[in-house]
């Protein structure tokens, strides 16, 4: 091992006349083992002083830029000195204090700038946000007018992607939330002798609210994401380039499809969630009041009125074409680098969920007469 | 300098699934040499060079890189050894997060040895090493063309004042002006800094112009190795199509002078 260690260790040591001695190898590697020392010996000799390179091996950009550093970016008087060794310490010297330090203080103006950069990024957000909305709507008319054209391969592809697979997660997850629901309500309907409305509340919370927003949450983590994920790598590689190069529209292939499948298949899963989350309650109710299976089915058409399944399938259309708009939106404004794909992946989450409970407070006001027992 | 090679590869082998890609392969290269690999497309060339980097592990035979075995000693030694090498990969992969001028610091920047002051004026340095401007620096590497982005990259690689460059594809997607521009870039660094250079190449203008040695990769193996004019003796079938082809021809006769 020892005798492949190239050189010696640098060492550096100050003569009786005064005159500074360096020795051994003045490398990046060689320096890096013991450098603190290093530094603080080469900070305590005077900045007049004679530098002696005779017994100096290699010196690297490293070490010219170190020695470069202490001698306070002036030569000294050096003797000794190899012509390449020379020749290295003057690269240094030439490209030294060309790359100013970056960086400056963050000012008023400064915060100016940032909040003018922030609105016109939500202007601009909001500009093509509504620009990827119309593309939509023209681009379903185009197919009304050429039926050949009609993307339906991607379409089902993508209703498999994101239906289909989908279906574990949200049965595990509304099952789950029925069995809490159902148990909490229990507990404080059997204070009151109450039992029976345990139906009315599962009922109306799940199939109306909890089931399409439930949904909408994991949607948008899951499919959501991906598909921000997906139209951003192909940004990245070009291949949307590639495809508008071959005259194939971008919006038509790759962003319509998208929006129409999880508009189809967002009403279905909340269907499928809603109807596992009620059995969840309905598990729990058993347990909990020994309410039967038979007793639970025949209640719950009598005590919520069919008007609130409507309401909860239309929630999920709505909130599935928020979801795939966005996170297309965000998708092919990626830039390529990784770190926009990671800003553009994140935004795509947060704003398809907190649109989607925007929305759903205007579903709550527009359809607050409707359907609610009173 | 150590006497013994700086790569040494020992009975080589690797398989791919059922594919086998070398079989008992064997290749020394000593200091301060230029080395070009070449081999058809698929022949294994930048597999041999990633088994160099350590990315990839043969299914049998040893690597040793400056005498030690690449994977010999505890992980601090073995950190220190990849610290004397650079690689350039084939698209540059520069970090795209971080500014060119970033990209250059980071590998120094994690070694944690050099002041802030230091830091600036090394990368000031390397990008003159490369031919670049400082105003380069605070670039983004999405910014970069295509030669650019090699030429940053190669500054990163020398950042750690590597023994050994390894090169894979320097001059791929170049246009020829910037291609013989690289090249005279890499032998006038060579000749600078005293390294020795593994590349893998197609081009035949480049390896004309940079290789001391030349390493023919084909039938699982090294077939020849030796000097341009050693090379173009032997009648290896591939050899022969890759050298004395058209196009092969044409590019030698522009470097005539050179051998």
């Amino acid at each position: 091992m020892a005798e492949h260690r190239p050189g010696a260790a640098p060492v550096i040591r100050v003569a009786a006349d005064g005159k500074v001695l360096l020795a051994g190898d003045w490398t990046l590697r060689a320096l890096s083992a013991d450098l603190p020392d290093l530094r603080a010996r080469l900070a305590q000799v005077p900045s007049a002083a004679h530098w002696d390179f005779t017994a100096v091996q290699r010196l690297d950009s490293f070490g010219a830029a170190l020695l470069w550093h202490a001698w306070k970016r002036r030569w000294p008087i050096a003797e000794g000195l190899g012509e390449a060794q020379r020749r290295v310490i003057e690269r240094v010297a030439a490209s030294s204090g060309k790359l100013r330090p970056g960086g400056a203080r963050f000012g008023v103006v400064d915060a100016i700038i940032l909040l003018g950069r922030a609105l016109l990024g939500f202007r601009s957000h909001a500009l093509g946000f509504i620009a990827l909305f119309g593309q939509i709507f023209l681009d379903l008319a185009h197919l009304l007018r050429y039926p050949r054209e009609w993307p339906l391969r991607e379409v089902s592809a993508n209703i498999h992607k994101v239906g289909v697979k989908a279906m574990p997660v949200t049965a595990l997850v509304g099952f789950l939330i029925g069995v809490v629901l159902s148990y909490l309500s229990a507990l404080q309907l059997k204070i009151f002798g109450a039992d029976i409305f345990i139906v009315n509340i599962l009922g109306l919370g799940i199939i109306r609210e909890l089931g399409p927003v439930l949904v909408s949450v994991l949607v948008a983590g899951r499919s959501g994401s991906a598909m921000t994920a997906q139209l951003g790598v192909m940004r990245v590689t070009e291949e949307i380039d590639a495809l508008a190069a071959m005259g194939i529209s971008r919006s038509l292939r790759l962003v319509l499809p998208k929006v129409l499948a999880l508009t189809l298949a967002m009403p279905l899963l909340v269907l499928w969630t809603s109807a596992v989350a009620l059995l969840g309650g309905w598990v729990s109710a058993r347990l909990e009041l020994d309410l039967s299976l038979g007793f639970f089915v025949q209640t719950l058409p009598a005590v919520v009125p069919i008007s609130n399944l409507y309401i909860g399938l239309a929630k999920g259309a709505v909130f599935g074409f928020l979801i795939a708009l966005i996170a297309c939106h965000f998708g092919l404004r990626v830039r390529p680098n990784t770190e926009s794909l990671s800003v553009n992946t994140t935004a795509s989450v947060v704003t398809a969920i907190t649109m989607v409970i925007l929305a759903d407070a205007v579903f709550a006001i527009a359809t607050r007469s409707i359907g609610v027992p009173t | 300098m150590s006497d013994g090679p700086v790569v040494a590869l020992h009975d080589i082998v690797t398989r791919f699934d059922s594919n086998l890609v070398h079989d008992g392969l064997t290749l020394e290269i000593q200091a301060g040499e230029i080395v070009a690999l070449v081999g058809g497309s698929g022949s294994g060339k930048t597999t041999l060079l990633r088994h160099i980097i350590g990315l990839t592990r043969p299914a049998a035979g040893t690597v040793r890189l400056f005498g030690e075995g690449l994977r010999d000693g505890s992980v601090h030694e073995r950190i220190a050894r990849q610290r004397r090498f650079g690689v350039l990969f084939q698209q540059g992969a520069l970090f795209s997060a971080l500014t060119v001028g970033e990209n250059i610091a980071f590998p120094l920047k994690e070694l944690g040895v050099a002041t802030h002051a230091e830091l600036r004026d090394l990368v000031a340095l390397k990008l003159a090493m490369v031919e670049m401007e400082p105003g380069h620096a605070s670039l983004m590497p999405a910014e970069l063309s295509g030669g650019m982005v090699k030429r940053a990259a190669l500054a990163r690689a020398l950042a750690l004042e590597p023994e050994l460059l390894l090169l894979d594809e320097p001059t791929a997607g170049l246009d020829p002006d910037r291609s013989a521009a690289f090249v005279r870039l890499i032998r006038s660094l060579h000749h600078e800094l005293g390294l020795t250079v593994v590349l893998v190449t197609h081009d035949v203008d480049t390896l004309a112009a940079l290789a001391t040695r030349i390493a023919v990769l084909a039938e699982r193996r090294i077939v020849s190795f030796g000097t341009l004019e050693e090379t173009l003796a032997q009648d290896h079938p591939f050899i022969q199509r890759f050298f004395l082809g058209e196009h092969g021809r044409n590019a030698l006769a522009r470097h005539g002078g050179n051998h």
